[in-house]
């Protein structure tokens, strides 16, 4: 028999700023099981809603993760408008899909950097950072702020845009189409990279089903679920259909990835000329009772809110359950089996968020 | 085919403007509606408190009393809470990001301002 190392993997990794641990245990090079424990970076944010004004409390829930802000606070917002029965003008409802969308794009580029970065490509991690630039700038521009955009509010919009900003927004867009073409090449025909990423960290779609992935994840194993398909917000308007691949492996989960980024484009380019005038927000009084839950798709997986109001202006309990929580599992499961030098670059496939996980 | 290519990239990005910026010396790209430092125009605040029950980072302390308003820069999270609330709109974001503090004693991270 081998014998059997364990070498921790984090919570100080170079691939990742953030705290998870791996405990792996190795048979040589080989990992045979991995051990993962989080709570590194807990917060308390969901405690934090008995003491915060549910108005108030969107810039908390907003700051639960610094990249998929946006859609967190709509989330919020979405679940407390369901118990207060508060109608979001349609106007407002576009805008926060064109944020959120904007958000998957940015999100999406985001880790393309990240994992161009995890297998050695630094200047792939560059490119796809400066195209990310562009959506930060029109965030930065639409809402103020870079990547905590506090815009979101419940009733609405606390920021509107003007329709030729709207206008120009979607042209910015279809140019960054070809930015984003010129890096898909390498991320899907280079060699070496595809030597990284094809076969490695497989997960069938048996296994993405009894684990319960979600999000690229899990549509990367060729299960086709998308939360937007439910119909929240204005995704009604937009068509388009859930991109999935069937291998389950590194390579397909970042090729959804990209796929997935043409998609919101499209979705943009649908509702930008839809969107209708008027105003963005509604005022809203009272205080919220009863209890709601609110599934939303994040550009790392779908996520859950669950709201419970007691009539007062605090509120009873407050939680989330983030995209990474539930991609640990199939995590733990994909390393079995790996090679060592493999494990940073699959971590990183599930597009690890662990501030989001641990709240 | 593939080396005309390369050759062509490498081209471009020796003669194409750099996509960062020397941030300090050179200023950060801003727009109108960036969200930054709180100001506050003084004379116009009837001290209700608004602000400092709105703040979601308790970053405002309203003293009737003694007629002073405070912000603890460090505690500020530049949301824009306070300026929606504001009944005399007295309160505003302006773009430039807060300048930075060097020591996180509470009174040099403090502005006090004391009215008539």
């Amino acid at each position: 028999m081998i014998k059997q190392t364990i070498i921790p993997f984090g919570p100080q990794h170079p691939v990742l700023p953030e705290p998870l641990q791996l405990d792996l245990v190795l048979e040589d090079e080989k990992v045979v099981q991995a051990i993962p424990s989080i709570g590194y970076v807990h917060r308390g944010l969901e405690t934090l809603v008995t003491r915060q004004e549910y108005q108030e409390f969107v810039y908390v829930a907003e700051r639960i993760c610094g990249i998929c802000s946006f859609i967190h606070g709509m989330g919020y917002c979405q679940a407390v408008e369901e118990i207060m029965k508060v109608e979001v003008p349609a106007r407002g409802v576009f805008l926060r899909t064109i944020w959120a969308e904007l958000s998957r794009i940015h999100s999406h580029l985001l880790w393309l950097g990240l994992a161009a970065d995890a297998f050695g490509f630094e200047n792939l991690f560059m490119q796809a950072w400066r195209i990310r630039e562009t959506i930060l700038d029109i965030f930065e521009e639409t809402t103020g702020g870079r990547v905590i955009f506090s815009v979101c509010k419940v009733g609405g919009a606390r920021k509107d845009i003007q329709p030729d900003t709207l206008v120009r927004i979607g042209q910015t867009l279809e140019k960054m189409k070809k930015d984003v073409k010129s890096i898909e090449k390498v991320f899907l025909k280079d060699n070496s990279v595809r030597h990284r990423l094809a076969g490695i960290g497989i997960l069938t779609n048996e296994e993405a089903h009894s684990l319960g992935a979600v999000g690229p994840v899990m549509r990367a194993s060729g299960i086709k679920v998308d939360t937007r398909m439910l119909g929240y917000a204005a995704y009604p308007d937009a068509e388009f259909e859930i991109i999935t691949e069937t291998a389950g492996d590194c390579y397909a989960r970042c090729a959804v990835r990209i796929h997935e980024i043409y998609q919101s484009i499209d979705i943009i380019r649908q509702l930008i000329p839809k969107t209708p005038d008027g105003p963005v927000d509604v005022k809203v009084i009272g205080a919220p009772q009863g209890e709601s839950y609110m599934r939303l798709e994040q550009p790392r997986g779908e996520v859950l809110y669950y709201i419970k109001a007691n009539g007062t202006r605090l509120l009873d309990r407050f939680r989330v359950r983030t995209p990474t929580f539930a991609n640990i599992p199939p995590l733990v499961k994909m390393l079995k089996g790996c090679d060592f030098a493999d494990v940073p670059n699959i971590i990183l496939t599930i597009d690890p968020c662990i501030s989001c996980t641990e709240r | 085919m593939g080396f005309f290519k390369m050759a062509g990239t490498a081209f471009t990005n020796l003669f194409r403007k750099p996509a960062t910026l020397m941030y300090p010396v050179r200023p950060a790209k801003r727009f109108p509606n960036s969200r930054g430092t709180l100001t506050i125009e003084f004379e116009k605040c009837i001290l209700c408190g608004i602000c400092q029950k709105k703040c979601p980072s308790y970053a405002i302390e309203v003293d009737k009393t003694e007629k002073t308003w405070k912000i603890d820069r460090i505690r500020c999270i530049s949301c824009g809470s306070c300026t929606d609330w504001c009944p005399k709109k007295c309160l505003h974001l302006d773009n430039p990001y807060t300048a930075p503090v060097t020591s996180e004693f509470k009174d040099t991270t403090r502005e006090q301002h004391t009215g008539a």
